[in-house]
């Protein structure tokens, strides 16, 4: 019987939850790397049992982990993030020049094909490949070089690339966003890269439409349809029939289209998922209900999804890496907040409860499919 | 022998005990020592100080027979308590939040 296991990183460590395919029972193990912030963890869909995590801390910095035995034992492996040449200046909050400076891992994306090769999208943002298992990381400089990289400016939560998308079809074709940037793309493995921000429109920057300067904060793809991009921008929920090359906004009758997440439904490339959030400045779901919405129109006619999640007084955010779906027959839907809460969906949507509620504040949930 | 007290968080990701000894050729200085301590425990290369500057990281601290000698050049020698083994040398994680 299939097996579904959802990794998810915290703010004070790393749980791994897992149960059979129906879903109803779990078993919670961790905390791994207690005290850590865990902002990321990812298997490779080449070798589930090789998971990368992101082990951070203010004090300490940054240290990658490694499984290979789908995360009972793991190893540090290679820490060092070194900025190709001359790293050169962005542009901080206030306008000046800011040296760029390496932070911590926001994200990893292991190769498709490969367990050893992983991309992992860092703060101050760039892009970084290892090809050795995480033993050593080398940045992909065409991006921060491609000609626009000292005009980026932090978002609040730091110059961060937080998505990587691999496209399924196309080895060389891979996504990037970077709050506050926008989005980017390569066709050539990473070589080069184009702003994808045209039909952005952004109100806080001085030119709405600029090229850059957009914040994204999650892009989603559908496997089966990689040239169909939905985005969730800071405000509006966007999308994509050109592989990012233009944009419309879809985000029809939401209640609120500022949010961090954006997902799509494993077997349905038109059913997508999103949780409003109230404004930028009120990180909790309007008048205080949780609610995830569901479009099966790739966008515009919105349903929200309530049974089984707070419908008063609740007021986490989800984060942006915080969502994610398994590829069972009925499709799982999981999301993790910052109240601690992971929420299972084990019928697309319509249904909700919590496989834990007191986690510390769930900073990325990922989901692995196991035969 | 040189002793070196990590602070936990460094302990449980480079599995050592409370206190860690160490060979140490020449004199014995907080490069030395944390370049001896890295050979041992790679995993804690970039935890203590930075990759490529070789600085302290901004929270963690040097403090070796009652005294903070996170301010003291990376080559200045350690006292003599500390070379001889008598003193550990403590590498503190800054008191920081509420």
């Amino acid at each position: 019987m299939s097996k579904v296991k959802v990794l998810v990183g915290t703010k004070k460590g790393a749980f791994i939850l897992t149960s059979d395919g129906k879903r109803e029972q779990w078993d919670v193990a961790g905390p791994h790397f207690g005290g850590w912030e865990i902002y990321h963890l990812k298997g490779s869909p080449a070798d589930p049992n090789r998971l990368y995590a992101s082990q951070t801390s203010g004090w300490f910095g940054q240290t990658v982990q490694r499984s290979n035995d789908g995360g009972k034992t793991w190893e540090p492996v290679g820490n060092k993030f070194v900025y190709d040449g001359v790293a050169g200046t962005h542009q901080w909050y206030d306008g000046t020049a800011h040296p760029w400076e390496f932070k911590r891992v926001w994200h990893f994306e292991p190769s498709r094909t490969d367990p050893d090769t992983v991309y992992a999208g860092v703060e101050d943002a760039a892009l970084f490949r290892s090809s050795d298992g995480g033993k050593t990381w080398q940045e992909l400089p065409g991006l921060r070089g491609h000609g626009t990289g000292s005009h980026w400016q932090p978002g609040a939560g730091g110059l961060c690339l937080h998505t990587i998308l691999l496209d399924p079809s196309d080895p060389q074709r891979i996504y990037i966003a970077i709050s506050a940037a926008g989005a980017f793309r390569t066709d050539d493995g990473g070589q080069t890269w184009r702003p994808i921000n045209r039909g952005l429109r952004s109100s806080h920057i001085p030119d709405p439409e600029a090229e850059i300067g957009h914040c994204v904060h999650r892009i989603a793809m559908h496997r089966a349809r990689p040239g169909v991009l939905f985005m969730q921008k800071h405000w509006d929920v966007m999308r994509s029939d050109d592989a990012g090359d233009s944009w419309h906004e879809v985000s029809g009758n939401l209640p609120t289209d500022f949010g961090f997440v954006i997902d799509v439904h494993a077997h349905e490339p038109d059913t997508i998922y999103v949780v409003p959030i109230k404004s930028d400045s009120e990180h909790y779901p309007a008048e205080g209900k949780l609610r995830v919405y569901r479009s099966r129109t790739g966008g515009n006619e919105w349903e929200a999804l309530t049974q089984g999640l707070p419908q008063s007084d609740c007021y986490v955010n989800v984060l942006r890496d915080a969502m994610a779906v398994d590829s069972l027959d009925s499709c799982g839907v999981y999301f993790g907040t910052t109240g601690g809460q992971v929420y299972a969906s084990a019928d697309a949507g319509d249904h909700w409860a919590p496989i834990v509620h007191d986690l510390p504040a769930v900073l990325s949930v990922e989901v692995q499919t196991l035969p | 022998m040189i002793r070196v007290v990590l602070p936990a968080h460094l302990r449980t990701l480079s599995r050592s005990g409370g206190e860690v000894e160490l060979e140490v050729e020449g004199p014995v200085t907080q490069r030395s020592v944390l370049d001896a301590l890295e050979a041992r425990y790679p995993m804690l290369c970039g935890t203590i100080r930075d990759h490529v500057t070789q600085q302290r990281r901004p929270f963690v601290r040097f403090f070796a027979c009652g005294e903070d000698l996170s301010h003291e050049s990376p080559d200045a020698p350690l006292p003599a308590a500390v070379a001889s083994g008598a003193e550990p040398f403590l590498l503190v994680g800054a008191i920081a939040g509420g």
